[in-house]
């Protein structure tokens, strides 16, 4: 097998699980709705309701597609396309797995270790934002502009306080390779043993964490799309798929952002013990990949916990925790990491 | 003023301490709140496949009760049409002719009877209000459907089969029917 077929089997892998974490993550929004609110969801497509997510989808294949006659018809194509391209891209970093085993070959679970991973995600990351930007304006409807506007002005100020807690933890590594940051928390108790990052830097997780939630749009800060105040939000004019890929997008953001935080936090796909089982390379990776899908599902699942159990934050409230807030959190962070490093390195 | 519960909490606008400001303990105990809910009992009934047990006393789609012979209870009298708050019944009355005792018990009998069950709010003013224990509501329930003219039911779907009677004598409580024993009643028996 060449690298090359490797790779594009690992893409479209990544490609279509991404697709199918998303897809489950509707449903599984909607049982975590349900159960929280001592209800069942879900239970008529299939056992427990597990062919759901096929059947919404081919609802919103089979619905009228509506364009605004008013809209500006090719803004209003790109807009979904374009959030939906970025939130696909970023998968293209993470390390999904350890060195895997073919043939006397070792080949790389992660499709590509670009030494500035991170920054990466932030750039593809800062794109989207001109999917909602564009399919807002696009609509040329007052809602979807002022649901625009107020996601991009809330990316764009969480985006800030987000880049800063990460800074903290870039210094602590060394590196921007997410693949670099992961091998760093190689987990195993023995020999060599090294705790996450997250016990290192749990005020930079927290940082990271709250604005994730903002990034991905998700309650408490939901306001681009809040309901009760903009109808839809930026996607108030589009239906179909067009809509569907909106509202797909945000599940692989969501899915996406908990792979970041999994990898940079909570040791990616290293495990306790990986080195002193005795296990096979091969089975290491394995176990690791499945491992880092139960961190990423957890996160997932954090996400909707918060999004069923905390109300909506105001604008201002918004702005005022993202500026006031979490930006000098995340300074006062960096100043106390670089210290220690500092101090480490005379000592 | 005496307080009905004590559960009511008197709010002040002090200061909000720090713990109080930073709002991650309160997140804390909200999530613990709502993780226990996931593991509570569900409230829900799957529907079709089970029902939620009826009162006795429940108040559904109405009947029309024949007596004991098979015969029309119902005289027309248009009481029912009269009470009815939300003005749902309309009947017409004819005479009861030779060689048809066996369908109508009295003279006169309701030739249409409609119940418009769209303006129904089932309150069971006509079952109060009706002398001769003609029209009963039961724990049936009234069926959807798309348009608006189905649900005016007519005497095919309100009066009771012959070999299929409906039992209403859940309703009739000792007390009731003991205050129907008063003679001013008799004309029911």
């Amino acid at each position: 097998m060449t690298l090359l077929l490797f790779k594009v089997i690992l893409i479209l892998a990544v490609f279509a699980i991404s697709l199918f974490m998303a897809a489950y993550s509707t449903y599984a929004e909607r049982k975590v709705a349900a159960f929280m609110q001592d209800r069942l969801g879900p239970d008529r497509a299939g056992p427990f309701g597990i062919l759901q997510p096929l059947a919404d989808g081919l609802k919103l294949f089979m619905k009228e597609e509506i364009t605004p006659e008013v809209s500006n018809k090719f803004l209003f194509v790109l807009g979904p396309s374009l959030f939906m391209i970025t939130a696909l891209m970023t998968g293209v970093v993470i390390p999904w797995g350890d060195l895997i085993n073919i043939d006397g070959i070792n080949y790389s679970l992660q499709i590509t270790d670009v030494n500035i991973g991170i920054l990466y995600v932030f750039g593809v990351v800062s794109i989207g934002v001109y999917g909602i930007m564009i399919g807002g304006w696009a609509s040329n409807n007052k809602f979807s502009l002022l649901g625009a506007i107020r996601a991009s002005a809330q990316m764009i100020s969480y985006e800030v306080a987000m880049g800063l807690s990460i800074i903290a933890l870039v210094m602590m590594t060394g590196t921007l390779s997410l693949k670099e940051i992961c091998e760093y928390q190689a987990g195993g108790v023995g020999g060599n043993w090294n705790f996450w990052n997250v016990v290192y830097q749990p005020l930079s997780f927290l940082i990271f964490i709250i604005c994730a939630f903002a990034e991905c749009n998700r309650a408490p800060f939901d306001l681009p799309e809040c309901e009760t105040e903009l109808v839809g939000g930026y996607h108030t004019e589009f239906s179909s798929m067009k809509l569907g890929l909106y509202l797909f997008a945000e599940y692989i953001n969501m899915f996406i952002s908990s792979a970041i935080m999994a990898t940079l936090f909570f040791g990616g796909y290293n495990f306790p013990f990986m080195h002193d089982l005795g296990l096979s390379q091969n089975a290491i990776t394995i176990i690791g990949t499945g491992v880092l899908f139960g961190k990423i599902i957890f996160f997932i699942f954090f996400f909707m916990w918060i999004r069923w159990t905390i109300p909506r934050f105001r604008y201002d409230q918004l702005m005022n925790l993202g500026w006031k807030g979490l930006l000098p959190l995340a300074i006062g962070n960096l100043l106390i990491t670089g210290l220690f490093i500092l101090l480490n390195n005379r000592g | 003023m005496e307080r009905l519960t004590n559960r009511s909490k008197i709010v002040s606008d002090k200061k909000m301490t720090f713990l109080e400001k930073i709002y991650l303990p309160a997140i804390l105990s909200g999530i613990r709140i709502t993780i226990k809910h996931m593991f509570k009992k569900h409230a829900t009934v799957r529907y079709p496949e089970k029902t939620r047990e009826f009162s006795e006393i429940y108040r559904g789609m109405h009947v029309l009760k024949r007596d004991d012979k098979g015969a029309e209870r119902c005289t027309a009298c248009g009481l029912c049409a009269v009470s009815c708050p939300a003005e749902a019944i309309t009947m017409e009355a004819a005479e009861r002719k030779k060689g048809e005792e066996n369908l109508y018990r009295e003279e006169k009998y309701a030739a249409k009877y409609e119940i418009n069950m769209l303006r129904c709010i089932f309150c069971g003013l006509c079952e109060e209000a009706c002398p001769k224990e003609a029209i009963f509501l039961t724990d049936r329930i009234v069926t959807t459907d798309y348009g608006r003219d189905s649900f005016i039911y007519g005497k095919d779907k309100l009066v009771e089969p012959v070999d299929a009677r409906i039992d209403v004598t859940k309703r009739q409580t000792p007390e009731v029917l003991e205050f129907k024993q008063h003679k001013k009643l008799s004309h029911n028996r």
